[in-house]
């Protein structure tokens, strides 16, 4: 309770207000601090007061062979998972808990969520209420049951202050094909900071998959908790529905050039990731892959196996993984050679196959972090060039999508 | 102030906002974002002035382990209040006794402070330099 008290006089509220679910990034071990933190409170008697679903943890606990690290980071990892759930969470482990039917909050629910990709899609694309909630906030407000009436739990806070408007010179193309998304999303994080914008001009009725991207990557260039997409995010039908009938503080116009330069900068990689260039890995998968995402890994293989030494690895939320398992789409991505790991991801945990070459990815998130969190030079492409790379062994790129050079 | 204590120490002005998850490694203090123009140099016992903190919720969690590992910031100013490193101080202090403070303080004060110069955060969330 003191926590939420801190955190209601951090964001200058006035009072707590109730929430119906919680999802919970503390149960990732970050060092011994996070495992004295959750001791303390199971040795209190703490118990969650509302439903609440957990994001990844350090390992894959179903496939913990697949852990390269060292032994007793596993086994304090391990430890912090299994404490979360004495305190009554659920054992999701998933950083997407919106691809789960039973842990979607409905439009205008107030709940309190943690994990940045999570949070942002919470109100953006499910239009339920949450703030930027971190590791120890997100248990206690779980705990608790309230959050503190502020910030995007209001309507007015909802309103978007900035537009982004899709330059005419963007190809057709580019806006109907996924590797669009988070490079956009990259560049949202850029212009809006912690501001709230409308994107206009996208084709109406994107995928959730694809706004998806969009968070994910504006949450890691940028403190993007909240954002509109004109025509697919429920807030959001049309522009002055985003606006709440007001007048932006900021109008900004993103064109081509803008988005092939925020592309550039998601490969660190030497030579930028130019066709031909050997690679070691292929992870996708961040946030955890839907089973549309899945299904699409699969339709790209086209029957083939990833090339000798190219290790191509999807993260998933194990229920998920159980979805697909039941269509037996588990069992075939397996046998063609497809490494599927759960309750974790390929930039937190060490899992990915040493290589002194360059890895490839589809996740704006991933490319933004993976350098630093596991040492790996990236290449940035769309799940089409991931892949077909991962087959051939080295980059391939498609042609046409970002128009002509 | 989002965090309470006082403290003297040298600043480092980050010319990037930083995660502290994925940006800092919290059992030596040093920028480990691969497109951090800082990275490589330490924020342990630095007042760390950066306009706003940016992406992971899991900074809470880097900072409170930074600060049982000793290799925490001694001070964080922000122009913008941010409740994840609020909350990881509050935690902090709770555990180990440690006080981090961060203060918000108006963009045009913050932009006067340089990279390399002694501040003071008093108790009352008060900046002198020296």
């Amino acid at each position: 309770m003191r926590l939420v008290v801190r955190a209601a006089e951090a964001l200058r509220a006035e009072r707590l207000i109730p929430i119906t679910s919680a999802h919970v990034d503390s149960c990732l071990y970050h060092g011994e601090a996070t495992v004295d933190f959750v001791e303390r409170l199971v040795n209190g008697g703490a118990q969650v007061s509302v439903p609440t679903t957990l994001n990844v943890g350090a390992l894959d606990l179903l496939h913990p062979e697949l852990w390269r690290g060292d032994v007793r980071t596993a086994e304090r990892g391990r430890l912090l998972m299994d404490r979360y759930r004495a305190l009554g969470c659920q054992p999701t482990y998933t950083c997407a808990p919106y691809q789960l039917s039973f842990a979607r909050p409905a439009l205008g629910e107030q709940v309190a969520w943690a994990e940045s990709n999570a949070i942002v899609f919470c109100n953006s694309v499910l239009g339920a209420r949450t703030e930027r909630y971190g590791d120890f906030t997100d248990i206690a407000c779980a705990i608790t049951g309230l959050v503190p009436d502020a910030g995007l739990h209001r309507t007015d806070a909802r309103r978007a202050t900035v537009v982004m408007r899709l330059a005419p010179d963007i190809p057709a193309a580019l806006l109907d094909d996924d590797a669009l998304y988070p490079v956009l999303g990259i560049v949202l994080g850029r212009r809006a900071g912690g501001r709230v914008a409308a994107i206009d001009g996208l084709p109406a009725g994107q995928s959730e998959d694809r706004l998806k991207a969009v968070g994910a990557a504006a949450a890691s260039s940028g403190s993007v908790a909240m954002f509109h997409a004109v025509g697919s995010t429920p807030e959001a039908a049309t522009l002055d529905a985003a606006l709440q009938g007001g007048l932006p503080d900021a109008t900004v116009e993103i064109g081509l050039a803008e988005l092939r330069a925020a592309r550039d900068e998601l490969t660190t990689a030497a030579g930028g990731g130019a066709p031909g260039t050997p690679i070691g890995t292929v992870s996708l998968g961040t946030p955890h892959a839907s089973l549309a995402e899945l299904r699409a890994v699969e339709r790209e293989l086209a029957g083939a196996r990833p090339a000798a030494g190219v290790e191509l690895m999807v993260s998933t939320g194990r229920h998920l993984l159980a979805e697909a398992g039941e269509e037996g789409l588990a069992r075939r991505l397996r046998a063609q050679g497809v490494e599927l790991l759960v309750d974790t991801c390929s930039y937190i945990a060490p899992v990915l196959r040493p290589s002194p070459l360059p890895a490839m990815t589809d996740s704006g998130k991933w490319a933004f972090y993976a350098p630093g969190n596991i040492g790996v030079e990236v290449i940035f492409g769309s799940l089409r060039e991931c892949v077909r790379s991962a087959v051939r062994g080295s980059v391939w790129r498609d042609p046409d999508l970002w128009g002509a050079a | 102030m989002l965090a309470p204590g006082s403290v003297t120490a040298v600043a480092i002005v980050l010319r990037e906002p930083l995660s502290l998850w994925g940006g800092m490694d919290p059992a030596s203090g040093q920028v480990i974002d691969a497109r951090h123009p800082q990275r490589g140099e330490s924020l342990a016992g630095r007042i760390v002035v950066m306009p706003a903190a940016r992406g992971s919720s899991s900074s809470s969690s880097v900072l409170a382990e930074a600060v049982r590992a000793g290799c925490a910031p001694a001070g964080i100013l922000l122009a913008e209040p941010d409740l994840i490193l609020a909350v990881g101080a509050a935690v902090a202090e709770e555990l180990y006794g440690v006080r981090v403070p961060i203060v918000v303080v108006a963009p045009e004060e913050l932009a006067l402070v340089r990279d390399g110069q002694a501040l003071t955060i008093n108790r009352e969330g008060e900046i002198t330099l020296g």
